[in-house]
Order: structure tokens, then C-alpha cells, then sequence
């Protein structure tokens, strides 16, 4: 019995080993045909300052999933996705579907996680080529590596992105720094040695030789202290639930005007003790321009000039969605507010009832 | 047996993952890998040139690519050296060099290494196979670092094909230019990608750059390969060569087809039935689906080249070989480049003036904007270039509009010295019959006239000081003019013939890729199509206006006839018509009857 077991198994290892070695020598060509059509072009807010209105994303479900990094790029409403094929996607646009009935946007920002500087969007599309973030692929310092990325914008329409190669240096906790590395990002990262990290190129992929998903390339990063540039990308299990939570909608959900219910005695910023700057833009970012003296806010800490990222979770990028969002919170309940200063995140938690300074809650 | 073999299985499992530790650090694949790559930069290395201004202080770098000399480098780094420089190849030897011809849109110069006629040389890639993924190197003098002219080697993968980038600056356009991630620096400029084979498959140029200085970001750009070899004819004329485009600018609809958003009425392509809002469907040979392919397949070629192209108007598809004029103006590029007025050639003056007016207004583009960081990567030397070396100076011969009229001259003379080889017409100065052999038709060219008998009628053309008026017999485009025309070349031959030079090699229907002499007399543009192996004559382009179709002669079935190679076939071809295709029979040229 044993016997008979242990020829096939071996046999199977065998076969194991020997895949395994071809696809070690796998044809460079044919990974980067099967790579490019899962990342994506996108474009979107910028085009002034030296701040590029594109960056990459990487497909990473069959319907649509686009992985990509939170940067002021998705900071408009008029996002538009570029496939491979030159398939075009734009926010906005969308189509009633016959059988629900349902509005379906062709670009839709599902939520994204400033800690690591990630967002997912997903477009209205199927049966489309993917990476499987849910598979453990990792790569040791020194393992080969390939990253595709729409650098410089080289790339439009259906012409393919930029595919650089290099080696992973070292997988490290990345130590932002103020006044070294301005980052809100907090977590690992592979270190590479190529000159991946460009203009563009965010939210790009990293591939094993195999084309294998590694990790996602992120935003431009130099230190401001001998003006270098890192180059880097975020591990795959670096992101992976925070993906996950988005896609379910369990949080980081993206705030919507959408008329819901409202409690009748709602919060309000001005209760919390917050004004925030003049809302004179279709979007104004949220901006604490004044903290009343004694007020919640001020109780937690809050400054002028932060800018407010999330309400209880959920994304707030205009001023109007803001008060909108703390409109359908109760009086009577906490709020969690994510905000951002000098590149730092913090996250504070307080209510209507926040005791004045000097008093203990 | 099959029992024993099972642990005989275990040990070979466990010995190879053994020996698989032991080898660890160098795998023997590895091993190879390197040592081809180490032969391979070996084998090319001989090739690559560093190229400085003469009195140094600047430069960048050149690849040769013949035995005589000839090698490439960016018209961007030959520019600030001006009309000589002084050439390092890795034997440590510098070399003097002279400037050929410049390509100043595509950002090619062609120069030439004196002293040698054995230079080692690059072999040609064909850049159409390169695909994204290939290991691809550069070499060159990046930052000048090599004082022995040992050029640095750069590896990397190639990460695009096919790019388009935008003109930096006003005139350097780099179209289906090849991305690498090899290190592109100041100072590589002008030198070869290979690929890893060893063959030469681009000339970087150009790299993205912007906020992080003037280095390497991982993102080089390289002239294809294919590009200048479209582009070798003319640039060996001793020209500043310009682009071509086809007089019609494209957009994407809203159905993403690729239409003609714009068409000049001059132009070849109109002429052939192009029209606004058509579809281009092909264009040289490629599917066009976007602007940018488009850009690609058009940028490819210098001005004058015959392309086949496919359009659909009115639901209607239509293929057509259509002839792409230049870019600039006659005269425009050479200004620009040498930074004079130009001035305009005597037939051109007077001309419509809405073709300038509607000329080259940049396109708008539908697809996001791309960067303007991408800069051409010279090293400037310091100061005026010094004064030309006395060993170049019997090779370069200054004329307006050329970047070295020796080399038009020296290929003027090469054709002409093949053609006659086949036979010397000089004293065949007498009337020049040429019946056809069915005796319907029949041509007499002399001094003072081109008579046809033809059967829709006789034509007599009066040969006057202004050609371009009577186009004789009706419906050829000029035929007539066309004969006296060749009569006078194969008479006097091209440094009589009038305001002659040799243009460069452009594509022959049914004949690859042959030189070509042009020349203007009485007021009409001829050009005379040479076959580059045998010598004789293949055909003539009679262009009496630029906006009409030229008379085109197409001889063949070349005999001997006392001691002199003659055509016997003669095809005549107008626009979309052929006139005629006559099968000759007994010529006669007389020689000049004494008196």
C-alpha cells in the first residue's frame, strides 16, 4: 500500500520539480504579453505643478477590480480607465442593467485606505484578465523582477505600458521620516533597484520572472536629504484585507450624496467645534480652516489645516460630502474622524458630549 | 525491480537537490549566460564610436556600420561639432570624421571615419522582430567617462516598441522609437542599442527626465534601426533630410476609427481620392487604429517615399500607392537648421499660398496629453567648433541646404559612372527615333522638338524654355517632355544637365530600393530612377507642377543595341492611368549629322 502510494507521488514531485524549472525559464515575451493586458492606464485629476494626471492600476478581478494608489490623481470625478485593448472607461457614464433595474457606473471609486495608500475602483466590465492578489506569492532580496507601469504616461490607448526589470534589494518597513520621506504610508515594502517609482508609474505592478503579482509600485518618494528617489513597491499581503474590506464594503467605503435617512437630531461640524475652509469649488477638499476654542475638536486635538480623509471610515473628498456624511451621523453617537497633517494620519474619536479640556471623559 | 527503483528514484531526487545546494551560487546556465553575453559586447565593442568636437570639451557617441567608415551618431550630438569632429573607437585611436547628411527631425546624422576602408563594423538588426521583453544593451561614452574610448556597456530589458514621442523643442520627433530600461545618460547619445545577439537594432537618443536632473530614470528611447535604413539613401546624399507626411492630419472619431480630420488639396493623397472624415484603414503595410499608429508608420519615412495606403470613403475601400512630400518646405529645414531665411527656389515662387497657410498647424490630441520632459541628451562643447582639421577638408563641400554636398557629388558620379559603363550616349547628339514594334507609335526627339505619332493623334511639342506649360501628347502628363528630358541626360550627362543632384534611394514599384538623380530643366522637375546593381536607367518622373501628377516612363527589356544598353519596353503612366505600355522596336540615335 505504502508502496504503491509513494511511486506516484514521487512522480508527481518529480513532474512538480521539472514544471517548476520551466517556468524558471520562462519566455520574457510571452510574460509580458500575459501581464500587460491586466494593468491599466488611468487618468484623472492634475496636469499642473509638476503633478501628472495619470497613474497605473492593476486588474485584479475578472469584473473589473482595479488596484491602484490614493493620490490626488483620483481626486476628481472624472476618472477614465484605459484597458490594454484601449477599451475606454469614464466616470460618470454609466447604464441601467435589464435585469435589476440598477444604475452600473462605468467607473465606480469603491474606497481606498490612506495608511496604504491604496484605492480600489472597478469598472463595468467582465471576463476580464486578472492578477490573484489572494495568491502568496512573495520574492526573497535578490529575486528578478519585472514592473509595469504607464511611466511618463509613455503609453495611450491600446499601446501597452512600459515594462522595466531589476532586482528586489530588501523587503523593509518603510521609515517615513519628516523632513526625509514625506509619506502617509506606514507599512512594509519591497525595496528594488530599478527606476521603477517615476512619474505615472504608481500603482503599477511588480512581477515575479513568472508574471506573477508581487506587489503594487508606489508613489514617487525622494529623500529630501540627499535628494534621492526610492524606488518601491507594497507586498501583496501587505494590502490584501484592506482589498478585501473595500471590495465587501465592510469599510473605507467612498462617502455618496444619496439623500438617505437622516437622524432628526443630527451631528454637525459647527457642533463639533470644527469650521472647515470656504466651500468655493465643485470639490473643495475638506480643510479644517478653524477649531473653536473649548470644542470637541479641539478637546481631541484637531488643528486648521488638517485635512479630513474619513468619516467613521467611509472616504469624504469634498467639503459638501463631509458635512453630508456627519449629517447622518446621530447627535447622541460618536464619530471616528481620519485626518491628515504635515503627511502624518491620525485618527481621533469624539462625539457632541466630548468633555471640554481638564475634564477626564 | 520497479521495488528498487523507488529508492534509486529517492536518491537521484535527493543527490540533485544536493548538487542543486552545492552549485548554488553559479548555476551553470548562468555561467553560459554570461559568457555568451561577455562574447557578444566582445564582438561589437570594435564598432562603437566616441565622438568629440574637434578641440574636444563635448561629444557623445556613434556606431559604425560600414568598412569605408560610415556611421551613425544623433544630429543632436553632431550639431555643436559642426562640420568635422574628431572620432575614438576602443583601439584607442582617434580617428578625423566628416559630416554626411542629417535626418535633423528624426535626430540622425550620418558621418564618416576617415584613414580606413576595414572598420569594424555593427551588423543590422531588423527592429520590426524586436519585441517588449528582449534583453536589449546599450554602449557608448556616457558622461565622456572613457579617456581610452572604451565604450560602457549598459544593460537592460527593452520596455516599449512602437513609441511615439512628441517633438521636444521644434523639430526633434522620435516616432516607433524603441523604450529601454538600460542606461541612457548625456554622453550615450548617438550610440547603438543592440540587441543580444549583438545586432544593431537602434541609436539612443532620448530619455524621459524632468524633476530628477539629467540622469538615467530607468527610461531611454532609441531610433529604430528600420527608420534610418529608410533613411541611409538620403542621408548619404550629403542632405539635410526631412520627413514626410502625407498632407492630410488624422483624428479619432467617436466610433474610434481613424479619419482624415484635415486634407490639403495639393497633395498625392487627395489627388488619389482621399477626402475628409475617410477612414484610414492601412498605411505602408500597418493597421492604423490609432493616431499614434499612424504617427509611427508615417514618421518612418523621409520626404518623396511611395507608400501603398488603404482608405475607405463612402463605404467604399480604395488602395492606393501614394507619394509623401516633406514636412518642411523646400529650403524651411536647411534654414532652420542653419538658422538662415529660406529662399524659396524660382519655381516655387508664386505658388498657392493656402498650402503654407493650412500647413502643419499642430494637431490637438484626443488622448491625454503626454509630457514634454523627454529632451534629447547632448553634451555640449564649450564654445564655436574648432577649425576644420586639414584631412577633412578635401572631403566636404559647402552648398545650401546640404550638410556636406561632397558626398551628393561623390554619388552623383558613382551612378552616372555605373550608367554609362552600360553605354555613352555624348556624341549621340542627332534626332533619337523610337518606333514601337507594331509601328503604331512612334517617338522622334531632337534638339528642337518631341514629335509622337500616336494612334488617338499626332503631338508635336516645340522644346521651349518652359516645359511645364504643354503637356504633350494629352492625357500622358508630359510624356514628350519626359523624352526630351532623358535625351538631354543620357547627352550631356548630370553635371550638364541643369541644376542636378543625386536624392537618395526611394522605393521602385517592382524594383526594392533604387538611387535616385533629380534634376530641373526648363522650368520642369525631373527624376531618374537607377537600378543600383546593374547601372541602368529604370525610370523617370517628369514633375511639371508640384500639384499635378508627374509623367512617369518605366523603361525595361534593356538590349544592346551598337554597343550601347537600350530599353525595348517603355511603360507610360499617369496619375491612376497607364497611357501606354509600348514594346520598341528598331532604335535609332543619330549621331549629330556633320555638316
Amino acid at each position: 500500500m505504502l508502496r504503491t502510494l509513494q511511486f506516484p507521488v514521487l512522480l508527481a514531485a518529480l513532474l512538480a520539480l521539472s514544471l517548476g524549472s520551466t517556468a524558471q525559464a520562462a519566455d520574457p515575451r510571452q510574460v509580458v504579453r500575459d501581464v500587460s493586458p491586466k494593468v491599466v492606464k488611468i487618468y484623472g485629476a492634475g496636469g499642473f505643478r509638476g503633478l501628472e494626471p495619470y497613474q497605473t492600476g492593476i486588474l485584479i478581478s475578472s469584473e473589473g477590480h482595479i488596484l491602484t494608489v490614493w493620490s490626488y490623481v483620483l481626486d476628481t470625478e472624472f476618472i477614465t480607465i484605459t484597458l490594454d485593448s484601449g477599451r475606454k472607461f469614464e466616470q460618470g457614464k454609466s447604464r441601467v442593467d435589464e435585469k435589476t433595474k440598477k444604475k452600473i457606473e462605468q467607473v465606480e471609486l469603491l474606497g481606498a485606505d490612506p495608511k496604504l495608500e491604496l484605492a480600489v475602483l472597478k469598472i463595468d466590465a467582465k471576463d476580464l484578465p486578472h492578477f490573484d492578489l489572494a495568491k502568496p506569492t512573495e520574492a526573497a532580496p535578490g529575486s528578478k523582477v519585472l514592473a509595469f507601469s504607464n511611466l511618463y504616461g509613455v503609453a495611450t490607448g491600446n499601446e501597452p505600458v512600459s515594462v522595466q526589470h531589476g532586482i528586489v534589494s530588501i523587503r523593509t518597513p518603510l521609515e517615513a521620516r519628516r523632513g526625509v520621506f514625506e509619506t502617509a504610508f506606514r507599512g512594509q515594502i519591497y525595496v528594488l533597484d530599478a527606476m521603477t517609482n517615476n512619474p505615472g508609474a504608481a500603482g503599477g505592478a511588480l512581477t515575479n520572472r513568472q508574471g506573477e503579482l508581487l506587489g503594487m509600485l508606489g508613489k514617487e518618494l525622494r529623500n529630501s536629504l540627499n535628494n534621492t528617489w526610492l524606488n518601491y513597491a507594497v507586498p501583496n499581503d501587505q494590502m490584501r484585507q484592506s482589498v478585501e474590506d473595500i471590495i465587501k464594503g465592510i469599510k473605507r467605503s467612498v462617502a455618496v450624496d444619496d439623500k438617505g435617512e437622516r437622524p432628526a437630531q443630527a451631528l454637525s461640524a459647527a457642533i463639533l467645534g470644527i469650521s472647515l475652509v470656504p466651500d468655493v469649488l465643485e470639490r473643495t477638499p475638506p480643510f479644517i480652516d478653524q477649531i473653536r476654542l473649548n470644542s470637541p475638536a479641539a478637546h481631541v486635538g484637531l488643528k486648521a489645516d488638517d485635512l479630513v480623509l474619513f468619516v467613521n471610515g467611509r472616504l469624504v473628498q469634498s467639503c459638501k460630502l463631509l458635512i453630508d456624511e456627519l449629517e447622518r451621523i446621530d447627535r447622541a453617537d460618536k464619530v471616528r474622524l481620519t485626518v491628515i497633517r504635515d503627511q502624518e494620519l491620525m485618527e481621533v474619536e469624539l462625539s457632541a458630549q466630548t468633555a471640554a479640556p481638564g475634564i477626564k471623559p | 525491480m520497479k521495488r528498487s527503483a523507488v529508492p534509486f528514484l529517492l536518491l537521484l531526487t535527493l543527490a540533485g537537490s544536493l548538487s542543486r545546494v552545492a552549485r548554488a551560487e553559479v548555476p551553470a546556465q548562468v555561467l553560459e549566460a554570461e559568457a555568451k553575453r561577455v562574447a557578444v559586447v566582445d564582438k561589437v565593442r570594435p564598432s562603437v564610436v566616441a565622438v568629440f568636437a574637434v578641440g574636444g570639451g563635448g561629444g557623445g557617441s556613434g556606431v559604425l556600420i560600414t568598412p569605408d567608415g560610415y556611421a551613425l551618431s544623433n544630429f543632436h550630438v553632431t550639431k555643436p561639432c559642426g562640420n568635422a569632429m574628431k572620432c575614438g573607437l576602443d583601439d584607442g585611436k582617434l580617428y578625423d570624421a566628416v559630416i554626411v547628411g542629417i535626418d535633423p527631425v528624426g535626430d540622425v546624422a550620418l558621418i564618416k571615419l576617415l584613414g580606413r576602408t576595414d572598420f569594424p563594423v555593427a551588423e543590422m538588426g531588423d527592429s520590426d522582430e524586436v519585441q517588449v521583453g528582449d534583453n536589449a544593451f546599450a554602449m557608448g561614452n556616457p558622461f565622456l567617462l572613457a579617456t581610452d574610448f572604451t565604450p560602457t556597456v549598459t544593460f537592460g530589458i527593452v520596455s516599449g516598441v512602437r513609441r511615439y514621442q512628441y517633438p521636444a523643442g521644434t523639430l526633434l520627433e522620435y516616432a516607433d522609437c524603441i523604450q529601454v530600461d538600460a542606461s541612457i545618460n548625456p554622453g550615450n547619445s548617438g550610440g547603438p542599442l543592440f540587441d543580444a545577439e549583438g545586432k544593431l537594432i537602434g541609436i539612443n537618443g532620448r530619455g524621459s527626465f524632468e524633476k530628477r536632473g539629467r540622469v538615467n530614470v530607468g527610461v531611454g528611447y532609441a531610433i529604430s534601426i528600420n527608420q534610418i535604413k529608410n533613411f541611409m539613401g538620403h542621408l548619404k546624399s550629403g542632405a539635410i533630410v526631412d520627413h514626410a507626411t502625407l498632407g492630410a492630419q488624422v483624428a479619432t472619431n467617436a466610433e474610434g476609427d481613424v479619419v482624415v480630420s484635415n486634407i490639403l488639396e495639393h497633395t498625392d493623397a487627395f489627388r488619389r481620392g482621399l477626402r475628409y472624415n475617410d477612414e484610414v484603414v492601412s498605411f505602408a503595410g500597418r493597421p492604423i487604429r490609432t493616431v499614434n499608429a499612424f504617427k509611427n508608420a508615417l514618421g518612418i519615412f523621409p520626404q518623396g517615399w511611395r507608400v501603398p495606403l488603404v482608405f475607405r470613403h463612402e463605404g467604399q475601400k480604395v488602395e492606393v500607392l501614394v507619394r509623401l512630400r516633406g514636412v518642411h518646405r523646400t529650403g524651411e529645414l536647411a534654414s532652420k537648421v542653419e538658422g538662415r531665411k529660406p529662399e524659396p527656389r524660382k519655381r516655387e515662387e508664386g505658388k498657392k499660398k493656402q498650402d503654407e497657410e493650412k500647413k502643419e498647424p499642430e494637431k490637438k490630441e484626443p488622448e491625454p496629453k503626454k509630457e514634454d520632459g523627454k529632451k534629447p541628451i547632448p553634451l555640449k562643447p564649450a564654445g564655436a567648433p574648432a577649425p576644420m582639421p586639414e584631412a577633412v577638408k578635401p572631403f566636404f563641400e559647402a552648398k545650401p541646404g546640404y550638410a556636406n554636398f561632397y558626398f551628393n557629388r561623390f554619388n552623383q558620379d558613382r551612378v552616372w559612372a555605373a550608367f554609362i559603363a552600360r553605354g555613352d550616349f555624348k556624341d549621340l547628339t542627332g534626332t533619337w527615333t523610337l518606333p514601337s514594334e507594331d509601328g503604331q507609335v512612334k517617338f522622334t526627339i531632337s534638339d528642337k522638338s518631341v514629335a509622337g505619332v500616336l494612334p488617338l493623334g499626332d503631338s508635336n511639342l516645340p522644346i521651349t524654355d518652359d516645359l511645364s506649360v504643354t503637356l504633350e501628347p494629352a492625357g500622358s502628363g508630359g510624356l514628350s517632355a519626359a523624352l526630351y528630358l532623358w535625351r538631354r541626360l543620357l547627352i550631356e550627362g548630370p553635371k550638364k544637365f541643369g541644376e542636378m543632384h543625386y536624392l537618395g534611394t526611394l522605393p521602385l514599384a517592382g524594383h526594392g530600393i533604387v538611387d535616385v538623380l533629380t534634376g530641373t530643366h526648363a522650368n520642369v522637375e525631373c527624376r531618374f530612377y537607377f537600378d543600383p546593381a546593374k547601372g541602368h536607367l529604370l525610370g523617370i518622373e517628369m514633375i511639371p507642377d508640384d500639384d499635378a501628377d508627374p509623367c512617369e516612363v518605366f523603361f525595361s527589356e534593356y538590349a544592346e543595341v551598337e554597343g550601347r544598353s537600350l530599353p525595348h519596353r517603355m511603360e507610360v503612366r499617369n496619375g491612376d492611368k497607364v497611357f501606354g505600355n509600348f514594346k520598341l522596336g528598331q532604335l535609332k540615335l543619330e549621331a549629330k549629322a556633320e555638316k
